[in-house]
């Protein structure tokens, strides 16, 4: 069972979901090149755990067996695919 | 001669490199700095079991070999044999956690590629037990094809048998492999990492794991910034409560062994030069040492266990107003006890645009240096009543000086990072590392480390400034009837200085007092303390320095000398450390130049709108 694609930053806390695509473009080179150091790619795992306190940005997400902290805008360039719980 | 096998240590951010270079080269260690960048050299020495020494190189955490940082470009550069002021290594010991394969073996599997003889740290197996994480190092090391030592750095296991594969490694004639043209397409590398650390994995139970419990809370929406709050008051208190007793301690011996020395000396130039120049100038500097160092062992400590990142994280959306990101937040606030471990503590920023802007806004942060000089006017020409409530006025007039600067800094930094600094990043991409407990060890390094730079500066470009600040103080030197501020080369200065800032009310004897303070600001009440002994020998000496300059300034002088202080960069520490970790003159006499302007603009503001108001 999988729910609706949706995008990171719209996935609620603690539910974990799959990731179908990154628009890269929609990202500076730099930016897109650490977030796949960081593990970002088709098909990883991701779950949102935490939020800013301040405007909810920005997000502590775990991404593979690492959690990383990205804001809200970058976020945004990642759609997932929620996971059933 | 024949120069000693270097190894280098790389691997990914929070590997535990760090640990595992403090584990195999104790104390025997250097910190430098790269030509031409401002990325630290750490080297150290080793021993092999045959008693022959080795030298290491800890390289700066890197995700790839595709750098983001001038960190991971010297990375990048040490190991193609590329980087000017090191050699090619022979020998390179990869550091990876053990609970983050997936992510940290790409970075690895690039190295391997590279075709130095290689050994691998399978670093915290501990860690990665606790989390229920069971892997097999034989695996990994046939999968890899290169050897793989299971290693928990910060008790030390492990370490006698990565020397022992690193020794055999280099006693054996240096194989060629062929160029097998090494996948550089990132994506696939991260495929074939996550395969291999799948394969190394012998069983995984899942458990709930200590940092994910402990983030719940101190990343909690409401208890997050009240525990950093709380941390940071604390930390505070430590910096003024500790730091009083050796400050005066050191002041005391500083003063003592001038004198003791002066005495030794006949009377003279250079006794002269040794009392009031040396001593008194470095002296004034050296006192910030305590403050430092509990402000640094705070920084290690929070940076060490893994907290500093979470500060930074709640902190991130308030500092992105400014242009900054949640990572100038801690060197920001460090900046109020002292700009100078504020602008050292900057190198945690990576983006460099970003590092730039927090630097030069770190001296508008109100530093305890000028505490004396707003006590002194603020004593003397501020009414110690109440506006009602019980709030005092004066204590209300340091804390508009607090937040003047404050608002000062922000504005600096909006302006900065779409002028001077365009093009900052903005983002905001770091890993939250597992929380730790810090080694003893590893914190009396690194803050062993900071007090020697710090030392370093106070002995060379200080000492050298107070020195020519003496000289211009005392020559040509007075005759009788004459006062040395009058003649002294310093005095002519004041002269052309009292031309420029007559017109924000500044009188001749404040001109006086801005030329020594560019030592430190807190010189500034000695000049000015020193300008009225002289004057005074005719009158009564019972009056006050408060009282004296109250008869003399008029409010809207010493208003517009408060403003002035705000924002004058009159620290020749900071600028130091700013040339230091900007590496040149560029940023520092931009920055000098700024604040200069800012201040003349505020004190300026400041005296006409009181003259308007019948103050002067």
């Amino acid at each position: 069972m999988t729910g609706p694609a949706t995008s990171l930053d719209q996935l609620q806390i603690g539910v974990r979901a799959r990731i179908a695509a990154i628009d890269w473009d929609a990202l500076v080179e730099s930016e897109a090149c650490r977030l796949r150091h960081f593990g970002f790619d088709e098909g990883v795992s991701v779950v949102p755990l935490h939020l800013g306190p301040f405007g909810r940005d920005p997000l502590a997400v775990r991404v593979g067996r690492m959690t990383v902290a990205i804001r809200r805008i970058h976020a945004r360039a990642v759609s997932v695919i929620p996971e059933a719980a | 001669m024949i120069p000693v096998p270097l190894v280098a240590v790389a691997g990914n951010p929070n590997a535990g490199k760090s640990a595992l270079f403090n584990a195999l080269t104790g104390a025997r260690q250097k910190v430098g700095n790269y030509p031409g960048v401002t990325v630290e050299r750490h080297v150290g020495k080793a021993t092999l079991p045959d008693g022959s020494p080795i030298e290491l190189v800890d390289l700066p955490g890197a995700y790839g070999l595709d750098p983001t940082s001038p960190d991971e470009a010297v990375t990048r550069d040490v190991l193609l044999g590329k980087q000017k002021g090191e050699r090619l290594p022979q020998a390179l010991l990869i550091v990876v956690d053990a609970s983050n394969l997936d992510n940290h073996l790409r970075f690895a599997l690039q190295l391997i590629d590279l075709g130095l003889p290689t050994v691998i740290a399978l670093n915290m197996v501990d860690l990665a037990k606790r989390d229920g994480l069971e892997l097999d190092a034989a695996r990994l090391e046939a999968e890899l094809g290169v050897p793989v030592v299971e290693t928990v750095a910060v008790r030390k296991r492990g370490m006698s048998e990565v020397m022992e594969r690193l020794h055999t490694l280099l006693l054996a004639p240096r194989t060629i492999r062929a160029g097998e043209g090494p996948s550089h397409d990132p994506l696939n590398l991260q495929r074939r990492a996550r395969e291999i650390a799948m394969a190394a994995v012998v069983s995984e139970t899942p458990v709930r794991r200590i940092t994910h419990r402990l983030d719940g809370l101190l990343l909690h929406p409401v208890a997050g910034p009240l525990i950093l709050a709380a941390v940071m008051f604390v930390m505070f208190q430590a910096v003024f409560a500790w730091s009083a007793v050796p400050a005066d301690a050191l002041e005391a011996g500083t003063l003592w062994l001038g004198q003791a020395i002066g005495n030794a000396l006949p009377e003279g130039v250079l006794r002269s030069l040794i009392v009031d120049g040396v001593f008194a100038g470095v002296g004034a500097v050296i006192v910030f040492l305590p403050q430092i160092l509990i402000l640094f062992l705070f920084i290690l400590v929070l940076e060490s266990t893994g907290y500093m990142v979470r500060a930074a994280f709640i902190m991130d959306r308030l500092m992105s107003h400014a242009g900054l990101s949640g990572r100038a937040f801690i060197p920001l606030l460090s900046s109020f006890a002292c700009a100078v471990p504020g602008i050292m503590a900057t190198r945690t920023i990576d983006d460099p645009k970003d590092r730039l802007t927090t630097i030069l806004v770190a001296p508008l942060m109100t530093c305890s240096a000028r505490l004396p000089v707003y006590t002194l006017i603020i004593g003397a020409f501020i009414p110690a009543t109440t506006v009602g409530l019980g709030i005092g006025l004066q204590g209300l007039v340091l804390f508009g000086l607090y937040i003047t600067g404050i608002v000062g800094a922000l504005l600096a930094a909006i302006v900065l990072s779409k002028t001077a600094v365009k093009g900052g990043g903005g983002a905001f991409m770091m890993e939250l590392p597992k929380y730790q407990l810090p080694r003893v060890a590893d914190v009396l390094i690194g803050l062993w480390q900071r007090a020697m730079i710090f030392l370093k500066r106070a002995g060379t470009i200080i000492l050298f400034t107070t020195i020519v600040l003496w000289g211009l103080a005392s020559f040509p030197q007075a005759g009788p009837g004459q006062k040395q501020s009058d003649v002294s080369v310093a005095g002519h200065i004041a002269d052309g200085i009292h031309v420029v800032v007559a017109p924000i009310g500044f009188n001749k004897d404040i001109s006086l007092a801005l030329l020594p303070a560019m030592a430190a600001r807190e010189v500034a009440v000695a000049a000015i303390g020193t300008v009225y002994s002289l004057d005074a020998e005719d009158e009564s000496n019972l009056e006050t320095l408060e009282q004296r300059m109250a008869g003399r300034w008029s409010l809207a002088t010493a208003l517009a000398f408060l403003a002035w202080f705000v924002f004058a960069p009159q620290c020749i520490s900071t600028i130091a450390v700013t040339r230091r970790e900007t590496n040149g003159w560029k940023w520092p006499i931009f920055m000098v130049t700024y604040l200069f302007v800012l201040a003349y603009l505020a004190a300026g503001a400041t005296y006409w709108t009181a003259v308007a108001f019948g103050l002067g």
